[in-house]
């Protein structure tokens, strides 16, 4: 007895979602997650890779299986059946993508809102101006315009940091114990919020365990904020090119615990100021 | 409906003060055919010095510390290389090249509406190109911003070069817009008597949506480019924030032609494919009226799409919101478009020639590229993906996995109207083999490369990459290899081919219907008025449609 063909698809569609699934959840295709938006980002990278990785082996599939089923014989010179389309296939193989592709959408737009790209930086960046003013000389307000990142949600206990990037390094201060250095020092457990101006030529700071970029422009600041959720040292990489010596722009975020990060600040705070 | 036309191959009497024989193909040729075979071997051409200069970068890259060339020489590679491969190899083929060739054969014209703007677009491409190559030797080298050439960065870098690249790249837009001008004067004004646009081959579609987005946003580049050269010798400050400029908006300008140079580059290899597969697969193209469509909306929806490039510049949120849903939204008329193809091989009886299965990778390659397209249209994916290796992964998906490949088919399926001869199979599958596998080898690690932190754009990089970085080159290698067999055939079977017949693959869309190469000014007779161009299965059919099951058709051959 032969099996319906209708049970063999449907028993193919359950096997091909399933092992799409797999993937999404086996396969391990991103560095380690160390800050807290990361784990909200594989969020969506699973669920993006399990539609794809069912809907290329699908079509994949289908495209192989034509070729094998539908070649021509030797000899053939027949035609095929005159099909030329069919309305309810069309509207499905539109609608279906289209619902997909919207729910992708909204989706991800709450796991932007989730990581704070979505906060308003207009509103927010009053509170920090009056904080470095204390530290800068005073500059035109238009200096101290945010003009895009991704801010903050909620304001309490944030851990400022101005970061100049230049050809080919990043400088990272620290305004409120007024320390200068080369690499990035965070605490785990505490927002920390980059404000970033560019000298020279456009750079990107990235750090791929962070899940997170944000171009850094001259003439215009922009911010990026995170909270770091696990200790260690991870890459911190330009990702525009911005000169010969692009490739070579790097630098380190550590994380620490909260108690070595205070220790941290009072070994390299410096003596004098106070 | 051939009978009339595959009479006797008298040479005709040729009147024209026009060089003939091999002499015309250097001459200021009027003659359309003369031209798309002008625009094919040129950009084959810059496509070797494009994939030398890709030798170099995958050279450099098979060690993690920059070794091969000097820094400076690595960022000039890696912009002539992105400049060649997109202005000088895809967009004048799969448009100037092949539009040129069969346009005025799809409206059943005898050339296209301005032969001598034709011309004069083609003989613009060789001169910008050497005079992009030159400026390698000038003082300071060729530019070093990349083929996006991002200020401020293109105003610090060596002058001499940036500005010949400027001067190339607006005479390469300048051939673009006029050869838009004329397709879209064809198409529209040069159709023969009764031919309604809904009966045209949808390859006239495709150049008919890619010439309104050439006409409409090379323009605003060639504007833009002007602004820059303008900061650069004159000292202006449009995008200098020195002097008050704004970096952002030349993003903005830049990816406002540079989106729809993608589709620019893929809207005409769907028009091909969708003529190649008909033929092969011997059934009629899938879904005609919604192929049409589909093309519009993607004109549409690929001009507002252009600030997903720029989602980690300086990009208010909202903007970034609807430039996700609209970019994600293309995924659909661009869908519908691969299941109508995958509809028409449904069923069909297909000829497994090189020119299917050349067409057959490109429709699972291109999905790969659509499907990290889509995944790169999300703000929050975009923003840890942005300018890295995955990013290089995902376009060479789209313009070499997806366009190329059209146009390796595109050669296998038209190479016996060009010569009249037949291209070697064997030899056309090696060239397959070779190039699914290192294509795949090469790119596909690129993905993982990039989701695990390397920037593109690198001379250098970490260590820890160097083992997929070496797979990747590994794979480039094996592309350069496989244009061996492509060669080898193209050239050996031009004098050496067996002779093909007027129409080898007994295919209906009208460049077949005269003889093979076709005649001066296309057809001996009246041009023939096809109304179906896709008219398979409806003759010549012995078993009555009605009542035969699919399975009788597949087993009752003898
Ligand atoms: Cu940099
Ligand atoms: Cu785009």
């Amino acid at each position: 007895m032969r099996i319906p063909p209708a049970i063999i698809t449907l028993v193919l569609g359950m096997m091909l979602v399933l092992f799409g699934l797999w993937v999404a959840n086996d396969v391990s295709l991103l560095p380690e997650s160390a800050s807290l938006n990361a784990p909200v980002y594989d969020e969506l990278f699973k669920v993006l890779l399990a539609i794809g990785t069912v809907l290329l082996l699908g079509i994949t599939g289908i495209v192989i299986y034509s070729l094998v089923r539908f070649r021509r014989r030797q000899g053939d010179s027949l035609d095929g059946e005159p099909i030329e389309g069919n309305l309810a296939l069309e509207l499905f193989w539109t609608a279906v993508p289209a619902v997909v592709v919207l729910f992708i959408g909204i989706y991800s737009y709450d796991i932007y809102d989730r990581m704070g790209g979505m906060q308003s930086l207009s509103m927010h960046d009053h509170a920090p101006r009056e904080q470095l003013a204390s530290v800068r000389h005073a500059e035109p307000s238009d200096q101290d315009r945010l003009w895009g990142g991704i801010g903050i949600r909620g304001s309490a206990d944030v851990l400022p940091v101005e970061v100049t990037a230049l050809q080919f390094a990043f400088i990272f201060h620290y305004p409120e114990q007024n320390i200068t250095s080369g690499e990035l020092h965070v605490p785990t457990g505490r927002p920390v919020e980059l404000r970033l101006r560019a000298n020279d030529v456009i750079h990107a700071f990235w750090v791929p365990q962070f899940r997170l970029k944000q171009d850094v422009i001259p003439g215009q600041q922009t911010v990026l904020s995170f909270t770091a959720r696990k200790p260690g040292d991870y890459p911190i990489v330009c990702a525009e090119l911005c000169g010969p010596y692009h490739g070579g722009m790097r630098s380190h975020v550590v994380v620490h615990n909260p108690d070595d990060f205070s220790s941290w600040l009072e070994k390299t705070a410096p003596p004098t100021l106070s | 409906m051939t009978a009339s036309l595959t009479q006797t191959r008298e040479p005709s009497p040729a009147p024209s003060l026009q060089p003939t024989g091999w002499l015309r193909y250097l001459s200021f040729s009027l003659d359309h055919k003369v031209i798309g075979l002008q625009y094919i071997v040129c950009g084959f051409l810059f496509y070797f010095v494009g994939g030398a200069l890709a030798g170099v970068i995958r050279t450099e890259l098979a060690t993690p510390i920059s070794d091969f060339v000097s820094r400076e020489v690595y960022n000039q590679v890696l912009t002539l290389h992105g400049t060649v491969m997109i202005f000088l190899w895809i967009v004048p083929v799969v448009n100037g090249g092949f539009g040129n060739y069969l346009i005025p054969f799809y409206v059943g014209a005898r050339d296209m509406a301005f032969p001598r703007l034709n011309a004069v677009a083609f003989w613009m491409i060789p001169p910008s190109g050497l005079l992009l190559i030159s400026s390698y030797f000038v003082h300071g080298g060729a530019a070093q911003s990349g083929w996006t050439a991002y200020p401020p960065l293109s105003l610090t870098t060596p002058a001499t070069g940036q500005i010949l690249w400027i001067l190339s790249v607006l005479l390469l837009g300048g051939s673009s817009i006029f050869g838009g001008i004329n397709f879209i004067a064809t198409i529209v004004k040069f159709r023969q008597p009764g031919l309604k646009l809904m009966m045209l081959p949808m390859y006239c579609w495709a150049m008919l949506g890619t010439s309104i987005l050439v006409v409409l946003a090379t323009p605003v580049l060639a504007g833009t480019l002007i602004l820059l050269s303008l900061d650069i010798v004159a000292h202006t400050g449009f995008f200098n924030p020195g002097l008050g400029g704004n970096v952002v908006v030349y993003q903005h300008l830049f990816w406002f032609y540079s989106h729809p140079a993608v589709y620019i580059m893929v809207l005409p290899a769907f028009g091909l494919v969708s003529e190649i597969l008909p033929v092969h697969a011997r059934k009629p193209l899938f879904g005609y009226v919604t192929m049409v469509y589909s093309i519009m909306a993607i004109v549409i929806l690929g001009l507002i799409v252009w600030a997903h490039h720029m989602f980690t510049s300086g990009t208010p949120p909202w903007m970034r919101l609807f430039f996700t849903i609209a970019t994600a939204f293309i995924a659909v008329p661009t869908g519908i478009k691969f299941f109508n193809w995958i509809a028409t091989l449904w069923q069909g009886r297909l000829a497994l020639t090189t020119a299917m299965l050349f067409s057959c990778a490109f429709i699972i390659q291109f999905v790969f590229g659509g499907i990290t397209g889509v995944a790169l249209a999300q703000v929050p994916f975009d923003v840890h993906v942005h300018d890295t290796y995955f990013v290089v992964g995902h376009f060479h998906y789209i313009v070499y996995g997806g366009t190329v490949f059209v146009i390796f088919a595109s050669i296998y399926h038209w190479y016996p109207k060009f010569t009249g001869r037949l291209l070697n199979e064997p030899l056309g599958q090696l060239h397959l083999l070779l190039t699914v596998i290192g294509f795949n080898l090469c790119f596909a690690p690129q993905h993982w490369l990039g989701l695990n932190g390397m920037p593109r754009r690198v001379a250098e990089y970490d260590p820890s990459f160097t083992v997929v970085n070496q797979i990747s080159s590994v794979g480039a290698l094996m592309m350069a290899i496989s244009t061996l067999p492509f060669l080898i055939n193209v050239i050996g079977s031009a004098f050496r081919g067996p002779r093909a017949g007027d129409n080898p693959w007994r295919a209906l869309t009208p460049e077949w219907l005269t003889t093979s190469p076709p005649p001066v000014e296309n057809w001996r007779g009246a041009p023939p008025l096809v109304k179906e161009p896709y008219g398979y299965g409806h003759s010549g059919n012995p078993i009555d449609l009605q009542t035969a099951r699919g399975r009788d058709l597949w087993t009752s051959q003898p």
